[in-house]
């Protein structure tokens, strides 16, 4: 087995084997650290001496052993202090057998719950699902977030505290409680897959990693909640949005944009299972925000040609969208949707607002779509101080390339 | 996000510092960086030496001049920096505001977020 076969098993396999853990011990803090050294042990022993005949059943064993060592030491440690005399744990007599409980997807979802706490700030969110449900070890997570791999370790080290401290237990959410936790996992989700499919450069390999992780963790959430229509929203944006991938940059690595784009590098399969599947979840789902964002996309996708876009369709979905999860962001792009139907001049008078708001004033998206709304106006020299200041607002290096060459290309 | 904390201050600032003074300002620098580390933000840092150790390299005529001394003529000279990974750029100025530079006077703290890799088509 190749060590990228057995690479992709383990990670599906680390979250059932984590969870068997936390259900048997409790104590998600040391159960995720023996779960990370059973996963290490099989990178290192299963591509070179083959898979054991029960691989899930194999990394329960060895996380189960990892942590009654540790706390064998623990004990001792104990002992030798206080010299008082400690029962036996009770663990280490129930030995797991081979092939016992069936791989619960149950798990997984408490697990999700758990790493997407509300007591953990975003950041750690993603660092913790990443680890813990995705299986990826540390350094890959820290490469792919281009920071020092202690850093990232601390980072983990301190959400696991948290979700200690905060009480939360191995269990799924109340009722009252669902969507509001289901909201923090999908959109914890989102982030790793912007994350990924962002990367123009850099570390771009580890980077787009993120990615697939993120459409395979969709995959399994939908997997286990089939009938809901934001989950496959979601799987749904992720796959419309990376179908893109090798369109959106230009042979020097500069980005190009949807209107600009080669439509027969779009992938094609990736757009037809998007398509389907928020079409179908649309037929017996109230629409949520991804699945409205989703339904964006597929109307961008069925176009063969960027001048046969259906943007009066395109309107008015975001005038839904708008409806059921209002933000400036989404008001942005509704305003190019309606500048392609009623003219530039009406999408610049939807963008008049934002610019009172201190919250957008200077943001640089703001910037980008004005400018690029002025130039569709034909006012060359409005439109280029807005892609000028829309270059200096941005902290992304591809985004400032892009908007400067759009500024020059207006050059008087 | 990422951002980088420039520590602009007085050189020899502390030669006027008694060793107790010395040591306080150590120690706090101590227990930021503890609880940066700790929080998983912390992803770098330099202190850098003495002003008068700089030679800066400027262009002249047919190549390049290399003169002894810093490029800014000010009271203020760059010190070193710290780059931090965190969630808001509030918490970037928080932990500016706490360094002892600030606080004591000696100089100033200026925050400038770094340039991502990443990028969104428009």
């Amino acid at each position: 087995m190749t060590s990228r076969a057995v690479e992709d098993l383990l990670r599906t396999l680390a979250p059932q084997v984590l969870g068997v853990l936390v259900r048997r011990h409790g104590q998600f803090y040391a159960c995720e650290d023996a779960v990370q050294e059973a996963l290490l042990a099989a990178a290192v022993q299963w591509p070179a001496q083959g898979l054991p005949e029960h691989p899930r059943a194999w990394l329960v064993t060895v996380a189960t052993r990892r942590l009654t060592d540790e706390w064998r030491s623990e004990h001792a440690r104990r002992e030798r202090e206080v010299a008082v005399a400690v029962r036996q744990p009770a663990y280490a007599a129930v030995a797991p057998a081979a092939d016992e409980e069936p791989p619960s997807g149950d798990d997984t979802l408490k697990l999700l719950f758990l790493c997407c706490h509300p007591a953990l700030p975003v950041s750690a969110q993603v660092a913790l699902t990443l680890r813990a449900v995705g299986g990826l070890g540390t350094a890959e997570i820290a490469r792919a977030y281009l920071v020092p791999e202690a850093t990232m370790s601390q980072r983990i080290r301190r959400a696991k505290q948290r979700v200690e401290a905060a009480g939360a237990r191995f269990t799924l959410p109340s009722s009252a409680d669902r969507d509001e936790r289901l909201g923090a996992v999908l959109r914890v989700l989102y982030l790793v897959f912007n994350e990924g499919y962002t990367a123009s450069s850099g570390d771009e390999l580890h980077r787009a990693e993120l990615t697939g992780e993120a459409i395979r963790l969709a995959r399994e959430l939908h997997r286990l909640l089939p009938t809901d229509g934001e989950v496959a929203g979601l799987l749904a944006l992720m796959l419309l949005t990376d179908a893109h991938r090798a369109a959106r940059t230009g042979p020097a690595g500069e980005l190009v944009p949807l209107a600009e784009q080669d439509r027969t590098r779009w992938d094609r399969g990736a757009v037809a299972e998007g398509i389907a599947l928020v079409t179908e979840a649309l037929t017996w789902s109230a629409p949520g925000p991804y699945q409205v964002q989703a339904a964006i996309a597929a109307v961008h996708a069925e176009a063969p040609t960027a001048a046969t876009t259906d943007w009066p369709q395109i309107v008015a979905l975001y005038r839904v969208l708008a409806r059921i999860a209002p933000n400036p962001m989404v008001t942005l792009n509704q305003a190019v949707a309606v500048a392609m139907v009623a003219g530039p001049r009406a999408g610049l008078a939807l963008l008049a607002p934002l610019g009172e708001d201190d919250r957008t004033a200077g943001h640089h998206r703001l910037a980008a779509v004005r400018a690029h709304l002025l130039e569709l106006a034909g006012d060359r020299a409005d439109a280029r101080a807005a892609y000028l200041a829309a270059a200096r607002a941005t902290t992304s290096l591809p985004e400032r390339r892009y908007l400067e060459v759009r500024a020059a290309r207006l050059a008087p | 996000m990422k951002y980088m904390l420039l520590i602009w201050n007085r050189p020899g600032f502390a030669d006027e510092l008694t060793e107790a003074e010395r040591n306080a300002i150590f120690g706090e620098v101590d227990v930021i960086m503890k609880e940066l580390t700790e929080s998983g933000e912390l992803v770098g840092g330099d202190a850098l030496a003495h002003p008068s150790q700089t030679r800066t390299v400027r262009p002249a005529a047919g190549g390049t001049e290399i003169t002894d001394g810093p490029f800014v003529e000010s009271k203020e000279q760059f010190a070193g920096y710290l780059t931090v990974d965190c969630d808001t750029p509030e918490r970037a100025a928080e932990i500016a505001a706490r360094w002892p530079d600030v606080r004591h006077g000696f100089g100033v703290l200026e925050v400038r977020a770094v340039m991502e890799q990443a990028g969104t088509e428009m």
